[in-house]
This record gives C-alpha cells, structure tokens and sequence, in this order.
C-alpha cells in the first residue's frame, strides 16, 4: 500500500530494501553510522542530515563509517564495485566530489569500455546538491552538469518521494556508476509511496502537469518552482506543462521533444550555474531537433554566473524564483493568441 | 426552500477530491428530466457528464466552463417555475461551498485492509447500511478504480464492496492460484473474512469471470450476476492487449494498449497511464501478470470458460452488459449468454462500458439487484 513519507525516509527506506534483498549491497559514507553506542542521540545518527539511520543497527557491518578522505573510500566503493559488490558511498555534499574526480571520472567511468564491456561497476554514490540550506559557497552547488559531462556516468536527480525511491532502487541494481543528487531542501517533501519495493527505470522524463501553450523542462527543486509559476500562470489562462527530466543521463529528449511540438514554446530551469548546465544543453537539442515547432524564442532560468552567496538575501535572490520562471513563460507568449 | 435541487460536483471513485467543469450542455431556463447530461467534468483521471438527479428547470449555472472546484462544491440549480428568483438567489447565497481536505477523507478511512489466505488485501466499503451487499469485482490488470464510477451511485441503495484482487492494485503481490477458479475460491475467503454471506456480484472482464465461477461453485452465496465485457463466455481474445499490457514499461508503450480498452481513446489520460505504471512497476508485478495472463489467455485462447456453464438463471438472475466497440473481448460473446439473461449492449462504449456509460451501466445495475 501507499503512505505519504518523505524524501529523505524514502532514501532511507530504498537502501533498507535493498540491503535486505541483496547481501552484496554495502552503504560507505562519512558519518553515516554515526555515534553509535554514544548518549541519547548521537546514537546512531545516521549521516549528517539522519538520512542512513538505523541501518547499522539493522545490517551491522554492511554499513560502513568512512574516514574523512573522500578519495580513499570512493576509491574503495568503485574497487568493491569492480569486484562484485553493489556499494552504495555517500559523499555528504557534492561540492567534495573534486577530491575524488580520478576516481569517479577516470575510474568508474571507464572501466565498462576500456576492459572491452567485462567489467562492471555497480557503485551508487549519493549526494546532496542545491542551495538554500545557508550553507555558503563549498556546500550548496548544484553540480549536475560536471557529471552529464562524462560518457559511463548515469546522472539522477529526483524531485519527490516517489520518484527517490524508485530510481535510488534502480541505481541500486544497475550496473553501472550513478551519481544519485539529493536536494537537501526536499528532504522533507512528502508524497504518497508505496510501502514494497518497485524501479523506475532511466531516461524516462514525468510530467508534472499538462499544459499545451509553453514546455517547462527542468528538475530536483526546480520542478516545485515551477510548478508554483504553473499556478501563477494558469490565472492568467496561460497553461504551462512541465516535464520533469528525473534522470539526467541518460536524458528523456523523446518526452521533452513530443511536449515542445505541442505547445510550440520552451523555457528551461536549471538550478546549476548557467554556462554549459541542463538548461543549454535542452535548448540546444531542442533548436537542433525542433527548430520548426518553436513559436518564440527558448527561454532559460538559471541563476548568476557566481558562487552561491553565504548572506541569505543574496542567497535567496540567487536561487531562481517562481516569479523569475513565470515571466520567462510571459516572455515566450508575448504576441501569442 | 423546498422544491429546489442542487447540482453538485459528483465524487467518482475515492480518491477523487476536486474537478474542473468543462463544459454546460444545457443553457438556463431549459426543463430537466431525470438523468439527462446537464455538463461535463473532468478529473485527473477521465471525464464524463453530470445527470439531472430530479425534473426541474435548470434555473442558474453557478459554475463557470473552466472552473476547478471541490467535491459536493454547487455547479447549478434546478426548481419549478414557481420558485421565485429571490429564493433561488438565497439558496446559491447560504450553500456553504466545501474545502478540500487534504489530509484524509471526510468520513474514516477510504480503503480497508484485510489478511485473506496469508494475502493482505485492500477494499472499500461504502454505501447503504443494510441490504445485500454489491460486490465489485475488477479484471485483469485492473484496481478498484475501475469503479469510480459505480460505487456511489449504487451505493446509494445498497451497501457497497469493491477489492483490489490478489496481485493487483494495492493488494499483496501474490496469487492464490493462476486460475479463474482459484481467484473465485478466494473471493469465497474474503467474503467469510468480511463476514458477507451473500452479495450481489458486478464484474468486469476476468472479475466477470471469476464472479461466474463463484456462482457455480457456491450458488448460496451469489444473489446476482451483472456481467460487462465478460470473460468466459467464448475462446477468442484479444492477446495483443493482455500481452501487450503485460509488457509494457514505458509510458510510450502502455497508452496505446490502455487506448484499447476505450471506444473513445481520448479517455486514457496521462494520469492514468501514470498511475497504471506504478503499479506495473511494484518488484512482482510484472512477472505476475505474465503468469496470470498465460495462464488464463495465453496466445489469445481463453482457458476457462464459465459462462458458458451458466445453466438456468431461475435463482439468480444474469445482467449482461457490452461495449459495442469492445476490442479485447467481442461483443459477439454476448450471444453465448444463458437464456433468460438480460443483455444490454451499448453503443459508443468499448471494454470499459462500466466507465464510458457510467450512468447507463449504474441504471441497470441498480434495477437488477432490486436495491
């Protein structure tokens, strides 16, 4: 059956099943145990945020505290993977990926191809992306694009419960590197989810809601923006659809190609900084593949080329806003009916 | 205030908490009779037409074409010419319009959960307090869902139980059996475990099936048949949507085969398609389904055919319903229907006549278990 949980008891409760069905699944992360054995809460904390709590007190062993050397234990992840097991390395913020990009970009990604497709690297590493979390420069990117960037590597970044779950077991059981990108400020986004396991597969896009005179092609935090920019719009009977692109490689274009032939406009949202991001790369395979169906120009939001102000009224400036992403829809009527 | 009759938005199915009025299809001033389309509402599932509960002129539209409004919310008003404007006026004044309630239902709990044979099952039950229950039963691939329709509206004089089937909808991914007799003996079980010694079964397509079987078997315990776009009454069957449906695990390849299941595929909407993959998509599913699916129509034979064992309808009584444009099952099986049935087969209805002639279908459900 179905209940409503949240995003971050959704990550929680797809490792729980996964470790249950499949003793080959391992979690290594900094903190992810926790103070287990220490007073009152710190026992077991479960990761800085409680993400992975109780696993250690359910599966021992198999969850695994990491010494603070991110390039060491990822390095360990990617080798177990090579080796048979099915780890799943939580890098706490996706901002520390750079100490380990041998690892991941040199490593994992290409050992599929350069030991002729017999091996495979079954490793998940998590992490959390976004701003909006006060959290300053070194902990709030949204790094999406430095990863769609690398052939080997499968890029996720879900929007809601449901979709976590279902995609975090899918990484699980795929057989290939995935850099699973969890938005902090989503952990407590509640949905309804069913309670047994079940997979979403990869490179199939949702739409959040139908509309047919402007595309909005986005992800992760900035489906709930636009969606709130939807609701602004619709009062003005402008009726936007918005396609969730949920994994970013591989990348839905058939979904995003069908929507934008329908309603003729495209305005693309990317939380990630605005040069070479998700919102480029869509718009420039939509003005290749369907150039003839646009009625205006593409739009994008995205937010300044700078890093992400540690003040929180620069930092909420930053992030791009409900009213931001409408008016670029407004843009893209202009002259319309 | 007597004499005047609210037109409200309907509640199709339980989950079903607002829809949008799409369009009148009749103006102001015109006379009513009982069960004519007055407008058109679309929820996020499907759409379909409002009838005139009772005669009367429409006096006034209150919901604009457009509008997205909350269950039981006004759409319109209907009253004899003797009541006066003023009247009308205070009455759209003082109706207090309903909010949404997010969390929960209005009345307990929507569905229900019961362990049947080490299977945990989900059900509803609603409607009338007493009267021999009506029992829902959906078919393949399907949920109680299927009767957002029909629950409500025959609810209204009979109590009312619809189930998700063993490895269906929210129910266990588990089968009692891959057989229409095992899935009947197990519809035997659930109704001891709900304590329901008797009820009037309405099934569709396999659940049609399986209601037939329970009929032969237990006979006690069915009061009546109604039967649409029934299994078990012929051999042929369309294997390109059983399989088909099986299969599918995209979006992309599911909304052709669900646009089968309709005369008019414009019904299937993105919703829907969503909400079937997610039950696709539960670890088991898929592998269950092939199982049943081959088992009980696999390359496009039927296997079991009860209904063509239904002898005499003396003590129970058969409705048979049909989509003329059924595409999984022929409305050519309507003919193998034991003699004294009553047949009705509609026209602009596929498979799903329970959904696409909703208040047809629900008319003479309601007429053939007496309520």
């Amino acid at each position: 059956m179905a209940r409503k949980i949240s995003m971050k008891q959704a990550v929680n409760e797809a490792l729980d099943q996964a470790m249950k069905a499949d003793p080959t699944v391992i979690c290594l992360g900094e903190d992810i145990v926790g103070g287990t054995g220490g007073q009152g809460e710190m026992d077991a904390w479960g990761g800085v945020l409680g993400v992975t709590k109780g696993l250690y007190g359910k599966y021992g062993d198999r969850v695994i505290d990491a010494p603070l050397s991110e390039s060491a234990y990822i390095g360990a992840a990617i080798g177990a993977a090579a080796c048979g097991m099915r780890p799943v390395a939580e890098l706490m913020f996706i901002d520390f990926m750079g100490v380990c990009f041998d690892q991941i970009f040199n490593q994992a990604a290409k050992f599929r191809y350069m030991f002729g497709g017999k091996a495979e690297t079954p490793v998940v590493i998590r992490a959390m992306v976004g701003a909006g979390f006060r959290a300053a420069a070194q902990h709030s990117q949204m790094l999406t694009p430095l990863f769609t960037h690398i052939p080997g590597l499968k890029v996720v970044c879900p929007s809601n419960a449901y979709d976590t779950k279902g995609l975090l077991l899918q990484s699980i059981r795929d057989n290939d590197p995935v850099i699973f990108c969890e938005h902090k400020n989503l952990y407590a986004h509640e949905c309804e989810v069913p309670e047994g396991p079940y997979t979403i597969p990869f490179g199939e896009a949702s739409i959040s809601r139908d509309g047919k005179h402007c595309t909005i092609v986005t992800y992760g935090l900035m489906v709930h923006r636009s969606l709130e920019a939807a609701a602004k719009l619709a009062k003005e009977g402008i009726e936007v659809e918005i396609v969730d692109l949920r994994t970013l490689s591989p990348l839905d274009m058939d979904t995003v190609l069908d929507s934008v032939t329908k309603t003729g406009r495209l305005v693309c949202v990317d939380e990630a900084s605005p040069r070479c991001n998700i919102a480029t790369d869509i718009s420039a395979q939509v003005a290749m593949h369907a150039f003839g169906a646009l009625k205006a120009q593409i739009e994008m939001v995205a937010p300044p080329h700078v890093p992400v102000p540690f003040s929180p009224t620069l930092e909420d400036l930053y992030i791009p806003s409900a009213d931001q992403i409408a008016n670029a829809v407004r843009k893209t009527m202009k002259g319309a009916k | 205030m007597s004499g005047i009759t609210p037109i409200v938005m309907p509640k199709w199915g339980l989950s079903m908490k607002e829809g949008t009025v799409t369009s009148w299809l009749v103006e102001e001033g015109t006379e009513i009779s009982v069960g004519m389309p007055i407008l058109e509402v679309e929820t996020d599932k499907i759409a379909n037409a409002v009838e005139a509960p009772d005669p009367g002129l429409l006096r006034r539209r209150v919901a604009d074409e457009g509008e997205l409004l909350p269950v039981k919310a006004l759409l319109g008003v209907l009253a004899g010419d003797d009541v006066s404007d003023a009247e009308i006026y205070a009455y759209i004044a003082s109706y207090v319009m309903p909010v949404i309630d997010e969390e929960g239902e209005d009345a307990g709990p929507a569905y229900l959960f019961i362990e049947v044979d080490g299977i945990r099952v989900r059900y509803a039950r609603k409607g009338a307090a007493e009267g021999t229950p009506v029992l829902f039963i959906h078919g393949y691939g399907g949920d109680l869902d299927n009767w957002l329709f029909n629950i409500d509206a025959v609810g209204e004089k009979n109590p009312v139980i619809a189930l998700d089937l063993p490895g269906h909808g929210q129910s266990d991914i588990k089968l009692p059996g891959a057989s229409i007799t095992a899935l009947a003996g197990f519809i035997s079980k659930f109704m001891d475990a709900i304590a329901v010694e008797r009820a009037h079964l309405v099934g569709h397509s396999m659940g049609a099936a399986i209601a037939t079987q329970l009929s032969l078997d237990a006979p006690k315990r069915v009061a009546s048949l109604t039967l649409i776009g029934s299994a078990g009454f012929g051999s042929d069957i369309n294997s390109g949507y059983t399989d088909g449906f099986a299969s599918a695990s995209s979006r992309r390849e599911l909304k052709p085969i669900l646009e089968l299941l309709f005369a008019d595929p414009s019904l299937v909407s993105r919703q829907l398609v969503d909400d079937v993959l997610k039950y696709k998509r539960l670890d088991g599913v898929s592998e269950l389904l092939s199982e049943l699916g081959s088992a009980l129509f696999g390359g496009g034979k039927q296997s079991e055919q009860p209904g063509l064992k239904l002898g005499s309808t003396a003590d129970r009584p058969v409705l048979v319903i049909w989509g003329r444009d059924d595409q999984i099952i022929s409305v050519e099986h309507a003919s193998n229907a034991p003699s004294g049935a009553i047949v009705e087969i509609f026209d602009g209805a596929g498979h799903m006549a329970q959904m696409e002639r909703a208040n047809d279908v629900n008319r003479l459900i309601i007429r053939h278990v007496g309520g």
